[in-house]
């Protein structure tokens, strides 16, 4: 079965710095594949390259199709929603209207309407700040909504950059079971960066470890969970 | 009291012409953080236009929209063209390119059209309208009114249509207006075209009372760059309000306190005085900086 | 706005050695200049006068705007004051000429200083209106009847040419052509003195991060008034001289349009920089007139077109542009060092 997202050789650098030296991975549909590494491995580099954000060299295929060199907004028209590390609300619009912006490709509106109802039933939260400006959210309603907003793009590979950032374990979990949920149920794939490794493999189905912009290794969650290395680095005991 | 209430009345009417010019400011301002000077200028080159159509025959309101149309136009033109390629620039090259288009279009207009001043015909009756046993010119009447009405025009723009919102997004985050898929670059030429074309409508509004010429709008543009500074400078309501808060005031102050020639120091004056106040003007938004 | 927010490099002390190559282009410039009055007709060295007047007026911008980044729109306010304060001393006093020039700049100092502490609670946008507003106001104070008697009205003042001292054998405009070189080098070293140490480095850290130069015990507040005192002290200074050149102040020779330039001149020949205000100075005094040339009918569209030309081909000025072709061609050369090394 092809690959939904192939990467190989993916080279990315901020104005003289090389950050990225050649990363090579891949996802298949339907999968939660998790990136790990410490700060400033590359992590976030790479999935700001899946969309456009930084000059690349190398080779990205998105459903057998080249992406490399496009331009973010036609990145999320093929069906890619990114969720930056930061979040990237807009703070001064609302609740309703920032999700209103994640379906701003889309024309189907009653689907869109839909998938409002969705996404509340998911985070009801949401519905009962629906009107507030999103800025005086809390830190994990904000996360909540910044993932909503990338799900209500019904996108087909979700990218997630840290999303367990500055936020109560029991919130992240909270994320975390409704990722699955949306994994399962509409075959959304996953694309996850984290730095805290332990959370992520529980969600993931496959895992690459990467180290100063290099894949150093790769494998199925557990197997990665059972590596001596990693354990001892990452997971901490 | 009559002739007071006639001054107020009057600051309303050129306060709702610099509100509109302010409101275009602050839309250049909040996607790009520039002051577009040349402005006051591409609104006036507008009324020129609409000048020679209406003087080749066309009858009003249609050289009146046609005008807005074409200015509109020329307005994303100019974002495509001069201003997309220096927008990574330090801002004071940009500064110093606006001020460029300023004197560009200040010369061309006098080139094409003679520095000679030209009545600029009002679409309102001349007769002045009675309300109870006040006086107001029909003239000003109709401005207020067509400055409310594009006011309004542009609130329900913004507020309930999805281009609309995806404009107040890319002035918040251009970064993650990118990640919802909004073209950037077609959102700023929209919000130049948008900019120009409510500038050609005041320009239209305020010709039949100043007479047209070349350095019409220097002086509305400053006075409505100090009303959007005064409500905000990030604040479209603030800017609104700040426009029709400068017009009464300059006129209130030309009538009564200082004469027509010191008005305009004196109003830049109390609007310093006022910033310095508040910095961020009346209704601007405090930015509190995180170390 | 945080003008010229592009950090500099800064280049450390140079010994003594290294000093050399780098004293010589300007060396030998001064030796050039010195000798061009005598190859030109008055009119051109007139014209050559006025180039280092606002080459003066145009660093003591640069020292606010392009180093310590506080945008002003305003500084013909004091360039109009400084030539004022040298007419009316010459006019109503008889002061000598050579007095006034100091004397005007100890005037804006005080004046630049005062208007600097209100404007410490502006920024950005906010200050470019209130020194907008200095701009503006200014021809219409020195038209109104209040002040008429000190500065002739609308009509202005005339002033004497001076005449060269000693009997040198140098006719007027030559003569004024060497004062005025004179003040412009001794105010360049002097600017330059400030600039490459503390007071240099404070101006640009408060300029780039202000809450951390403050915390690194730079006081902002001192620093940033005095940085608009010095800055129209050097644009009063050059309005002295340029009021003698011209023999001639009335309140609309100091319009906005004045401030206006100022501002394309310093943007223009290179922010934060000192031999920007030199190019700065020969464009702002050259090109409108190259532009009538090219169009009688519409001059300042040319002019125009210039501005923008500029700005898309030297985005940080003909300083800036020079900065970066030398850091080419050093690069070139260490490169070809390399492989033959």
């Amino acid at each position: 079965m092809a690959a939904l997202l192939e990467v190989s050789q993916l080279h990315a650098a901020y104005g003289s710095t090389q950050v990225l030296h050649g990363i090579d991975f891949s996802l298949q549909a339907g999968s939660i594949t998790a990136l790990l590494g410490a700060n400033g491995a590359g992590k976030t580099t790479t999935l700001r390259a899946l969309c456009g954000m930084v000059r690349t060299s190398g080779e990205i295929r998105f459903g057998g199709a080249r992406i490399g060199g496009y331009a973010t907004e036609d990145i999320v028209r093929l069906g890619i929603a990114h969720v930056p590390d930061g979040r990237g609300t807009f703070a001064n619009l609302s609740t309703e209207e920032n999700l209103r912006l994640g379906a701003y490709v889309r024309k189907d509106r009653r689907a869109i309407e839909q998938d409002f109802e969705r996404i509340y039933t998911y985070f009801p939260r949401l519905k009962e700040r629906r009107h507030q400006q999103a800025g005086t959210l809390s830190g994990g309603e904000q996360q909540m909504l910044a993932v909503s907003r990338a799900l209500m793009l019904r996108p087909q590979l979700l990218l997630l950059d840290e999303p367990s950032f500055g936020l109560a374990p029991l919130i992240v979990h909270e994320i975390f079971d409704i990722m699955r949920a949306i994994n399962q149920s509409d075959e959304v794939s996953i694309l996850l960066v984290e730095q805290n490794a332990t959370m992520a493999l529980n969600l993931a189905d496959h895992a690459y470890l990467i180290e100063t912009g290099r894949v150093v290794l790769s494998g199925s969650a557990d197997e990665i969970k059972q590596n001596d290395a990693v354990r001892r680095s990452y997971l901490g005991y | 009291m009559d002739a007071f209430l006639n001054q107020v009345f009057a600051g309303l009417a050129t306060g709702g012409i610099y509100a509109s010019v302010a409101l275009a400011l602050v839309m250049i301002y909040q996607t790009t953080h520039l002051v577009n000077f040349a402005q006051g200028e591409i609104a006036m080159f507008s009324t020129y236009l609409a000048w020679t159509l209406i003087d080749a025959g066309m009858p009003y309101w249609i050289a009146f929209f046609l005008t807005v149309g074409i200015a509109f136009v020329l307005g994303a033109l100019i974002e495509r063209i001069i201003v997309r390629p220096v927008e990574q620039a330090p801002v004071l090259s940009v500064v110093v390119v606006f001020i460029g288009l300023l004197v560009i279009f200040n010369s061309l207009a006098g080139w094409m059209f003679t520095y000679t001043i030209k009545v600029f015909p009002s679409p309102f009756p001349k007769e002045p309208v009675h309300v109870g046993t006040h006086f107001f010119s029909s003239h000003e009447l109709g401005a207020v009114g067509v400055t409310l009405v594009l006011l309004a025009l542009l609130y329900a723009f913004f507020r309930f249509t999805p281009l609309g919102l995806a404009m107040r997004a890319v002035a918040q985050n251009a970064e993650s207006s990118r990640l919802v898929g909004i073209r950037v670059g077609r959102m700023l030429a929209l919000g130049w075209g948008l900019a120009a074309a409510i500038g050609a409508v005041a320009g239209m509004m305020v010709a039949p009372t100043v007479y047209l010429d070349p350095n019409m709008m220097s002086g509305i543009l400053l006075y409505a760059f100090a009303a959007a500074l005064v409500g905000g400078i990030d604040s479209p309501g603030g800017a609104v309000l700040g426009g029709f808060l400068v017009g009464v005031l300059e006129n209130l102050l030309g009538a009564y306190v200082i004469g027509n020639e010191l008005k305009l120091s004196f109003a830049l004056v109390l609007i310093i005085v006022v910033l310095l106040v508040r910095p961020s003007g009346l209704f601007g938004k405090i930015h509190v900086t995180r170390v | 706005m945080k003008p010229g927010s592009k950090p500099v490099a800064l280049t450390p002390p140079a010994s003594a050695w290294s000093r050399q190559p780098r004293m010589l282009i300007p060396a030998a410039l001064l030796l050039a200049s010195c000798a061009l009055p005598f190859v030109m007709n008055n009119y051109h060295t007139f014209q050559l006068t006025l180039v280092l007047v606002y080459a003066i007026a145009l660093l003591g911008l640069n020292i606010l705007t392009g180093y310590n980044g506080q945008i002003s729109l305003g500084h013909g306010a004091f360039y109009a004051i400084g030539a004022y304060v040298a007419a009316i001393l010459m006019d109503k006093f008889g002061v000598p000429y050579w007095l006034t020039v100091p004397v005007a700049g100890v005037v804006c100092l005080a004046a630049g200083f005062l208007f600097g502490l209100p404007a410490l609670r502006l920024e950005g946008v906010y200050l470019a209106l209130a020194t907008f507003a200095l701009g503006v106001s200014m021809p219409q104070l020195l038209k109104s009847r209040h002040l008429e008697s000190w500065t002739g009205g609308v009509q202005g003042i005339v002033i004497a040419k001076p005449d060269p001292p000693f009997g040198l054998p140098l006719n007027q405009d030559q003569w004024l052509y060497f004062f005025t070189l004179a003040v412009a080098v001794a105010m360049f070293v002097l600017g330059w003195n400030l600039l490459r140490g503390r007071v240099g480095r404070s101006l640009i850290a408060i300029r780039d991060q202000p809450i951390a130069a403050e915390a690194m015990g730079v006081h902002n507040a001192l620093y940033k008034s005095l940085a608009f005192g010095v800055s129209a002290m050097y644009t009063g200074v050059a309005g002295a001289l340029g009021a003698i050149a011209v023999q001639f102040v009335a309140p609309d020779s100091f319009t906005i349009f004045l401030s206006i330039t100022l501002l394309v001149g310093i943007v223009i020949g290179g922010l934060a920089s000192i031999s920007g205000a030199v190019y700065g100075a020969i464009f702002i005094q050259f090109v409108p007139n190259i532009a009538d040339q090219i169009s009688k009918a519409a001059p300042w569209a040319i002019y125009g077109v210039f501005l923008i030309g500029f700005m898309y081909l030297m985005p940080a000025g003909v300083a800036g542009a020079i900065r970066l072709a030398w850091a080419r061609i050093r690069r070139m050369a260490a490169d070809t060092r390399q492989d033959s090394g």
